[in-house]
């Protein structure tokens, strides 16, 4: 079993922000915080500057990492599938590349129900990038359930934050 | 109904170096039928540094079973049998008296004597006597309040149990494990990363969890002996929601290595993992069956999570719920005749559920309102589940018929993910 370690990076967008201006969000709070990184960080061996990394450029669809979901739903809405689908891409032409797809739900219901749920939630993702030709090899599907909730308040401003996927990628 | 608050645990802050806070338990209702019943401090036990009838006393109240008479003013107080004034007793309303002493050995230990004695009969029940470290007074006392329980009610106490669960403090994970009645408390396991779902090995020596410090859900066994832990999997995907066979050789286990949430069944020693449930949807929180011959889940193979159940090979699955759009987190009775889950019964409202398995009889147990992690005591007569007050995760307990009712809480930090161990075989 590889071990994959992640970094805590994690450039998103808010939801509601796909399609409109991008923007960069802080350090998402629910990611590791054992390693600090500013951007430039180890990389896979040829792996370009850190302006040119589309997965870094706020201005390319790849910077973008996060699909919501709606209450107790797991499937890819429209709005995310240009996004999901780009990532898609990029692991078909870079075969070195892999990615966690985290799936997350909101702190309502069974612990590990609630891991069942966003395991099919990051799965979902998976099953679309598979159709744009992404091997499974490169992607590990896991979930976090309720238990690394991004915000922590306790009603639907909340709960629609957390019920999200994020793709992650090794070495990020 | 009965209000009382029992503040324990200021000394054993100073024992347990590890342990940050003191479970504070709160009795709210009580049986049908107290029994009432005197515990009359022992003779030589002020000379201890704590105390034995206060420990006993609690014990047999917190059950919501006994009614605890007050002994105050009784001169002399009876220690021995002779000394026993049967009609004094009765005035006083107690059925039942328990008398003891406690003597200091030459070689250090301790000798704690105790005699149950029917008043209305005016007989002795059973008598006991215990050469004891000075280290274990309060398991004596447990033991003690077991074997009035057990005389008294008829059913085994689970006094000298232990229960696991996760504190959240902060940033901080830990997993504890503590006396029934929350002293003693010992963190097993610190993690800046989530741990859900402890699952006591079925002889008390080992807990299975979940930990995510390596990014995502894997299964771990650890000894509460040794303090050693093992990966028991770490497949692709998520490993979670472990659960032990009766006989302890087994775990049931879900693993979404190929693709959906399905249950597995994996040697003790973490090999050989066969998958034992089939479907396109979500199956997990597997419970065993206490003959080891099924195993009951959640799945939401019929469109909404629901309880199934099948034979531990996996065939012949039979949905047991109907009532409601989401049941989940099955456990079954330590008699197998019943099994608890929760039922959400509105939008964010989640209970403690008790169905019966032959009729199909399903009764919802409490009152609060966020619900999680039901397990029953190793006697049948109660269970310990999570839930919310104040915006605060806390431990609470409810009795099989729904009727006596007791809170749990630290004095900071979210309590979470309980679950009952069992009975001890050298009890």
């Amino acid at each position: 079993m590889k071990k994959i370690l992640f970094s805590t990076l994690l450039v998103s967008l808010l939801a509601g922000c796909a399609g409109q201006d991008v923007k960069d969000q802080p350090k998402a709070a629910v990611e590791d915080r054992t390693a600090t990184q500013a951007g430039a960080d180890t990389k896979p061996a040829g792996q370009q500057t850190v302006a040119a990394n589309p997965l870094k450029d706020p201005n390319n669809i790849l910077s973008k990492r996060s699909v919501y979901y709606d209450f107790d739903k797991s499937d890819v809405k429209d709005e995310y599938k240009p996004m999901v689908e780009a990532h898609a891409k990029y692991l078909t032409g870079n075969k070195a590349a892999k990615v966690a797809v985290q799936g997350n739900c909101d702190e309502r219901g069974s612990r590990e129900y609630n891991i069942a749920l966003g395991n099919r939630r990051a799965d979902s993702v998976r099953k679309v990038m598979n159709v744009m030709g992404a091997s499974d090899s490169q992607i590990e599907v896991i979930s976090f359930g309720e238990e690394k909730p991004r915000t922590t308040c306790h009603d639907e401003s909340c709960w629609k934050e957390n019920r999200r996927s994020d793709i992650v990628y090794q070495g990020e | 109904m009965i209000l009382r608050k029992l503040l324990i645990g200021a000394a054993w802050l100073l024992l347990a170096p590890f342990a940050h806070a003191a479970l504070t338990i709160e009795i709210v209702g009580s049986g049908a039928n107290q029994i009432p019943i005197s515990v009359v401090p022992f003779a030589g036990e002020s000379a201890l540094p704590q105390g034995i009838t206060a420990v006993i006393a609690a014990d047999l109240q917190r059950s919501g079973l006994f009614k605890i008479v007050d002994a105050a003013g009784v001169k002399p107080e009876p220690h021995e049998l002779a000394e026993v004034n049967y009609p004094d007793w009765r005035t006083r309303g107690a059925d039942a008296l328990a008398i003891g002493s406690v003597l200091s050995r030459p070689d250090g230990k301790l000798e704690v004597r105790f005699r149950l004695l029917d008043a209305v009969k005016q007989a002795q029940l059973d008598a006991y006597s215990y050469v004891i470290d000075r280290t274990l007074v309060r398991a004596t006392a447990h033991k003690i309040a077991d074997l009035i329980y057990e005389k008294l009610t008829g059913d085994v106490g689970v006094f000298s149990t232990r229960i696991a669960y996760i504190v959240k403090s902060g940033p901080r994970y830990e997993l504890q494990v503590a006396d029934a009645d929350g002293y003693g408390a010992q963190t097993v396991l610190a993690s800046k990363e989530p741990i859900i779902s402890p699952s006591w090995s079925p002889d008390g020596t080992k807990l299975a969890y979940v930990s995510f410090e390596r990014k995502k859900p894997i299964i771990y066994v650890q000894s509460l002996v040794s303090g050693q832990r093992q990966v028991l999997a770490q497949f692709k995907g998520n490993n979670s929601a472990p659960a032990w066979s009766p006989d302890g050789k087994q775990l049931a286990i879900v693993l979404t290595k190929e693709g959906s949430s399905q249950i597995y069944l994996i040697n003790a020693d973490g090999s050989g993992v066969k998958r034992v449930s089939y479907s396109s949807g979500i199956d997990t929180e597997p419970s065993f069956s206490p003959d080891g011959t099924s195993i009951i889940f959640t799945s939401d193979r019929g469109g909404s999570p629901q309880i199934y159940r099948m034979s531990v090979s996996g065939s012949g699955a039979q949905r047991l719920t109907f009532e409601g759009n989401y049941n989940v987190s099955p456990h079954f009775s330590p008699d197998g005749k019943s099994f608890t889950f929760i039922q959400r019964v509105s939008g964010s409202s989640f209970h403690v559920a008790l169905q019966d398995l032959a009729s199909g009889q399903m009764q919802l147990l409490t009152d609060t309102r966020m619900d999680e992690s039901p397990s029953f005591a190793p006697n049948g007569k109660m269970l310990l589940y999570a839930t919310e007050i104040g915006g605060r995760g806390i431990l609470a307990a409810v009795s099989s018929d729904g009727r006596v009712k007791q809170r749990l809480s630290t004095q900071a930090g979210d309590v979470r993910e309980p679950e009952w161990g069992p009975l001890l075989k050298n009890q």
